[in-house]
């Protein structure tokens, strides 16, 4: 069987661009190599939806992230990912930066970003954001700015791309790809696959599968940007707050999330190893100055869990989006901040490409542009509630207990359309171990359920995939091995 | 919707839950007890190891024996309990919801509440350790059930952060199994759990323990490879160019336990700054009629202690539920308790002023150990009410006080009474 498109890389990128091709009537598969998908770039980041105006105009990636931003008001109607627009402010808290905030607004408002406003009046200030230094002198307000859980919206493009036809393929990291006659041939360490066209969104390997077709024309390095969470009801933001730029980087910033917690981050480091997703002892010093600047009663006891993610930084710093000179092979690379705001534009960019190279794409008689919400026990009301555990007691049995995560709801998360199979996909679908306890209680209950719902044995199941298995051994193995080691 | 009424419900089934209910029990009064997990007994029954029970039954025995005699009394007593049920709402007029898979949502009235949801792990990121995170990474309590309940082992090679006494336990329990323990790290300079396990449970096995060093970086992407640890100075600060590093695929934690107040945030009963609720003397919380027991309160080192707290929770319950269920509550006048020098936080939190002729027990723990101390009660303008030598205090260890205000000539019209740990001004040669 020929493909007509294979999308090399599952993160959000690439399943935008496989639930935005869904559409039409054409044969789509999604590889990605890890167990899960979200496992790269799109399960660290900021998770904000920006406004737009913080790129410098000569970079394509401005004009993607406004109409970007524009596009997710349909997409999260449709697909029902949490995603809301609250606003951001840039903070300016010395006198001289508000030229910088005036300017920003002043070229936003010409690229049509809506809403733009400076606004010094302080009392005002601190109304909409009572957390909000006292030092400050005016903000840059973007009420379009917005938030939004990366790898939830993940999973929820990916579910609905499946739902219309798409084949996700996990555990298949790309490795050879040649190409002869207008067609690819794909060869991961099991499997070959050949198809017309190959959408390169692998992330910080895109230049490497670049190369695999012989296109050396950019690299990608890894920057690092660390992360402190914040407990829920440690603090609330009604905002997210930026400082004021600098040329460097739009800087670090404190920013509340869909579930009522609150972070504070990232800070930018030039790395080599594109797998070094540690965080050090320096970076999270450094964030948190730099928070306490925006915000000073940051909760620093409450914090819960830090993490990093790694931005694909290219040479260009630049997106680079393109239908390149080999017939049928489109590059999405380098695709660093604001790429989670710009992704349903980068799609519509990769439609115009397909049309360039002849796909027919016709638009499929029984498409469907809707993923059903997920059932959460939390938005069930308490008659619903009794309805629900009567029709099927696992909405009953209460797993994580931090937050009030149900046997269903996982159960339902392994049975998705693209389903989760480590603890770690649990996680990021539906929360259990998200919380305080960060999965003290329900991780033995999650390893349980996986178990038996994929029918594999307890021992294999992993955290995030091969070479992550939670435990070793039954007790009794090791002593048991240390006696028949004696008597040989 | 199911519905189910008692004069008193006891949240939790654990040392703490099941003594409450007892008493109440005993009391002629109607009790429910609900607990989420699907046998009674709570943290106990993972305790497989001796040390419980010394106080209160005068005897050496395992955490599922002394829960045993608990649960025998409930059988006994004929007191009534649901299992695998989580209640997850408290509302202000005493109604609670609860669910679980079989009757769904249950609704639940009830003259008086017993707090007894016990307390859970702090975790990595509570205390922030920089690094990957690879598979391999435990609580100490985590550890213990998979290894005492489910029958697995979590790893081969462990570095234990944090000497408390479950890390400590752990340590020989996983030796025992034929596992190596490569070390027991402990940022502070002295052990944090009791004297009794850094014996019986490190030294005994030759098992490193390491004071005044910190866990500063885990390695391994995958799977924990292992870990770089520093010296901290006194501020627990790196000290630079101290860094060790240690093999090892497992690296379990054992950094402290939090009380699991959800619930009682809830009911819209207020906590203290010891993460547990605020308490008068008769352990009940900010909102009349709901009364608090065990580790839910205060972490408790010793079983023994909770189910003599969880008695008099009960019993308090019982009173109310009598005497004070119906009436209109009348203002309580209080006396607040400050935490002083040394002191990191005291129990109860209030005194109410109809009670100072009874005799008040004090809880709390210290800020760090100390040698040859005077324990003080004083008023607001610095009276001092009562005092009390002790040979050494630490952390670890809570100290009890049972004293009468009243008899001590307490000036009734205080405001508040501090209590301090102080080091004993004059060298004295006889002890308490
Ligand atoms: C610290 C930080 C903060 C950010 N904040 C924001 C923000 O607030 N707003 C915003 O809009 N953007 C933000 N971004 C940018 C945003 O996160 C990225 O643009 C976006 O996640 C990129 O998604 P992706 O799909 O291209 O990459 P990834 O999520 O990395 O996906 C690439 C996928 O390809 C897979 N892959 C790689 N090689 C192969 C192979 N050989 N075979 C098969 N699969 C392969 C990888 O495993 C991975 O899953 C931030 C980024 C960082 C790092
Ligand atoms: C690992 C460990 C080792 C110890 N070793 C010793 C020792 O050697 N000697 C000694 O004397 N003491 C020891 N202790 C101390 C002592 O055992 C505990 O302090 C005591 O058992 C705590 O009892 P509890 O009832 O307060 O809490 P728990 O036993 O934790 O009981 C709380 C119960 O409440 C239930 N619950 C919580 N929330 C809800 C809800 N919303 N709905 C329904 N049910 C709920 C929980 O499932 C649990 O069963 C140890 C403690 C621990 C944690």
């Amino acid at each position: 069987m020929i493909y007509d498109v294979i999308i090399i890389g599952g993160g959000v990128i690439g399943c935008c661009i496989a639930r935005t091709l869904s559409k039409y009537d054409l044969k789509i598969c999604l590889l990605e190599k890890e167990a899960e998908l979200a496992s790269g770039t799109t399960k660290g980041n900021s998770g904000v939806v920006h406004a737009g105006y913080a790129a410098p105009r000569e970079y394509i990636k401005r004009n993607l992230c406004i109409r970007g931003n524009k596009l997710y008001t349909q997409a999260a109607e449709e697909l029902n990912f949490p995603f809301q627009r609250i606003g951001s402010f840039v903070v300016a808290l010395e006198d001289s930066q508000i030229k910088v905030l005036e300017e920003q607004r002043r070229q936003g408002i010409q690229d049509g970003i809506p809403g733009l406003e400076v606004i010094l009046d302080k009392e005002k200030i601190k109304y909409m954001e009572p957390n909000i230094n006292d030092e400050v002198v005016g903000v840059l307000h973007a009420p379009t700015a917005g938030i939004v859980s990366p790898y939830e919206m993940t999973f929820a493009l990916a579910d609905n791309a499946a739902t219309n036809g798409v084949k996700f393929l996990l555990n298949q990291k790309v490795r050879r790809i040649k190409h002869q006659d207008y067609t690819f041939t794909i060869k991961t360490k099991t499997q070959e696959f050949k198809s017309r066209n190959v959408i390169n969104a692998a992330g910080l390997y895109a230049a490497r599968i670049s190369k695999l077709v012989g296109l050396d024309y950019f690299e990608i390095m890894p920057r690092r940007g660390e992360y402190i969470l914040f407990d829920r009801n440690a603090l609330h933001l009604n905002k997210i707050l930026f400082p004021t730029p600098t040329k460097v980087s739009k800087g670090i910033l404190v920013c509340p999330t869909l579930h009522e917690n609150t972070f504070v981050g990232p800070n930018a480091q030039n790395i080599t190893d594109k797998k070094d997703i540690s965080t050090t002892e320096a970076g999270l010093k450094e964030i948190l100055e730099a928070g306490r600047k925006l915000v000073p009663n940051l909760p620093v006891r409450s914090s819960i869990r830090n993490f990093a993610g790694l931005r694909a930084v290219p040479d260009t710093y630049d997106f680079i989006i393109d239908n390149t000179d080999i017939y049928g092979f489109i590059n999405i690379a380098g695709i660093l901040s604001p790429g989670l705001t710009s992704c349903f534009a980068i799609a519509e960019k990769v439609v115009e490409f397909l049309e360039l190279l002849g796909v027919e794409l016709k638009i499929k008689e029984d498409y469907n542009p809707r993923r059903l919400k997920p059932e959460r026990f939390k938005d069930f009301s308490k008659e619903e509630l009794d309805q629900k555990i009567k029709e099927d007691p696992s909405w009953g049995r209460i797993i994580c207990r931090c937050e009030t995560i149900p046997e269903k709801e996982i159960i339902n998360a392994i049975h998705a359309p693209v389903g989760a199979t480590t603890v770690d996909g649990i996680k990021f679908r539906c929360r259990p171990g998200m919380g305080r306890c960060q999965g003290g209680f329900c991780r033995p209950r999650v390893i349980e359920i996986l178990s038996r719902e994929l029918n594999i044995p307890y021992e294999e199941v992993t955290k995030r995939g091969e070479d992550t298995n939670f435990l070793i051994a039954k007790t009794k193995d090791l002593t048991l091995k240390e006696i028949e080691g004696g008597t040989e | 919707m199911k519905q189910y009424n008692a004069d008193v419900i006891v949240i939790g089934s654990g040392a703490a839950g099941l003594a409450a209910a007892i008493e109440v029990k005993k009391a002629n009064l109607s009790v429910l007890v609900i607990e989420r997990d699907k046998e009674l007994g709570g943290i106990t029954l993972q305790c497989i190891h001796n040390g419980f029970g010394l106080k209160e039954f005068e005897e050496e025995l395992t955490g599922p024996e002394y829960i045993q005699r608990f649960i025998n009394q409930i059988k006994e007593l004929e007191i009534p309990y649901i299992l695998n049920t989580m209640v997850i709402e408290i509302s202000n007029d005493k109604k609670l919801y609860a669910v679980n898979n079989e009757d769904g949502l249950i609704e639940i009235k009830a003259k008086a509440i017993i707090l007894a949801m016990g307390c859970r792990e702090r975790t990595r990121g509570a205390i922030n350790i920089p690094g990957f995170r690879p598979a391999g990474i435990y609580t100490a309590g985590q550890a213990q059930r998979f290894v005492n309940i489910e029958g697995y082992l979590p790893g081969n090679t462990f570095v234990i952060l944090g000497s408390g006494d479950i890390g400590m336990i752990m340590a020989r329990r996983l030796t025992w199994e034929g596992c190596k323990v490569k070390a027991v790290v402990e940022i502070l300079p002295y052990v944090s759990g009791l004297l009794r396990n850094q014996v019986q449970c490190l030294e005994d096995y030759d098992i490193p323990l390491i004071t005044s060093y910190t866990v500063t970086k885990i390695h391994g992407r995958d799977r924990v490879k292992g870990v770089t640890i520093s010296k901290v100075d006194r501020n627990f600060d790196r000290i630079i160019g101290s860094d060790k590093f240690i093999e090892c695929d497992t690296l379990l934690l054992s950094v402290g336990l939090i009380p699991e107040n959800e619930l009682t945030l809830n009911a819209g009963a207020e906590l203290s700054k010891n993460g547990g609720p605020v308490v008068d003397n008769n352990l009940e919380t900010t909102i009349a009629g709901i009364f608090t027991c065990g580790n839910v309160l205060q972490v408790h080192d010793l079983v023994d202690l909770v189910s003599a707290e969880a008695k008099r929770a009960g019993q308090n319950a019982v009173e109310y539920v009598k005497n004070r269920y119906d009436k209109k509550s009348s203002k309580k006048e209080i006396i607040k308790c400050l935490s002083g020098e040394n002191v990191n936080y005291v129990k109860p939190d209030r005194i109410n002023k109809r009670d100072l002729s009874k005799d008040i027990i004090f809880t709390l723990r210290v800020n760090y150990p100390d040698r040859r101390v005077l324990i003080q009660l004083k008023d607001n303008n610095n009276n001092l009410i009562y005092k009390r030598k002790k040979i050494y205090v630490i952390p670890s260890e809570m100290v009890e006080l049972i004293v009468n205000l009243e008899k001590n000539g307490i000036d009734p019209k205080c405001k508040s009474i501090n209590i301090e740990v102080i080091p004993r001004p004059e060298v004295l040669i006889e002890e308490e």
